[in-house]
């Protein structure tokens, strides 16, 4: 009774910051901030919906699965790769170093400093 | 002799770990052929991880992972608001360059992904020589701030691991 109470709980957790993310992407105005919906607020809707099923193999079948815990590994090594890829594309196609912030060190951000560049400072480099 | 069999104990160990949680089921069989993979991945991968950084503060690994995922759940729950209840005007998204003091790759590496995953927060770019993180605030009225926390928050517990 109480575990059913528990799993209820963690599903309708992780089904209303699922929603809400999905909602953001509807709402917010920005691509960059668009971004931000999905990627995160469906951390912790994924994250409800494994500890649901984790306790559900355990209460009710009485065994342990582990693979939950392999699914949000996984996903934690892998979000932040399919997040950076959306912000470089964003920067190259929507930004120029002007609109952004300065580095504060004497060498553009990377995405915007060309391949002959890069060959001529490390080139330099091997010279010293 | 050992350094050449067991070029990277931690890999072996977490290879280990990993094989039983996918095979769900920890037997004998299942823990010997995870040992043989374990064993020999690292000594097949090794020629890809030069110069790579010892780990040995091993407490303060798991108080980061604490921190972090704590922080996970903090911020989903602030983004959360900001899209159900706040109005886009109301909104601040800013861009905030970071100065580097960690020096590592696997640390700035690590970094870069906890930023990412704390709701909120994603880190766009470096500086071509790898000293500044540009990152993307969702809400942030105060740039100043959120670059001060992510600077005391995460990166001095990284330094203390990684350096």
């Amino acid at each position: 009774m109480l575990a059913d109470i528990l799993i209820s709980a963690f599903l309708v957790v992780s089904g209303v910051f699922g929603l809400t993310g999905s909602f953001g992407l509807i709402k917010l105005p920005h691509p960059m901030m668009r971004l931000h919906a999905p990627t995160k607020a469906t951390t912790l809707g994924v994250g409800g919906a494994l500890i649901a099923s984790m306790l559900f193999f355990h209460f009710k079948l009485d065994q342990f699965s582990f693979h939950e815990l392999m699914i949000a590994l996984f996903l934690f090594m892998t979000a932040p790769v399919t997040g950076l890829f959306i912000a470089k594309v964003h920067l190259h196609r929507n930004e120029t170093p002007d609109t952004l912030p300065p580095t504060s060190t004497d060498r553009p951000w990377a995405s915007y400093e060309s391949d002959a560049e890069r060959a001529k400072i490390e080139e330099a480099r091997e010279a010293d | 002799m050992l350094r050449k069999c067991l070029p990277h104990p931690y890999l072996t160990l977490t290879l280990i770990v990993v094989w039983q949680m996918l095979v769900n089921k920890i037997t004998l069989g299942n823990l010997v052929l995870g040992l043989i993979l374990a064993l020999i991945i690292p000594v097949i991968t090794s020629a890809y991880w030069p110069n790579r950084p010892r780990l040995m503060n091993f407490p303060r690994i798991v108080e980061y992972i604490a921190v972090a995922i704590w922080d996970i759940v903090v911020a989903n729950v602030q983004v959360a608001y900001i899209i159900l209840f706040k109005t886009n005007a109301n909104t601040h998204p800013a861009w905030i360059s970071i100065p580097l003091d960690l020096r590592t790759p696997e640390a700035i590496t690590v970094l870069a992904g906890t930023i990412t995953l704390t709701p909120g927060t994603v880190s766009s770019d470096v500086a071509a020589d790898g000293r500044t993180l540009l990152v993307h605030c969702l809400d942030a009225p105060d740039p100043d701030a959120v670059r001060d926390g992510i600077k005391s928050r995460y990166e001095r517990r990284l330094m203390e691991i990684f350096e």
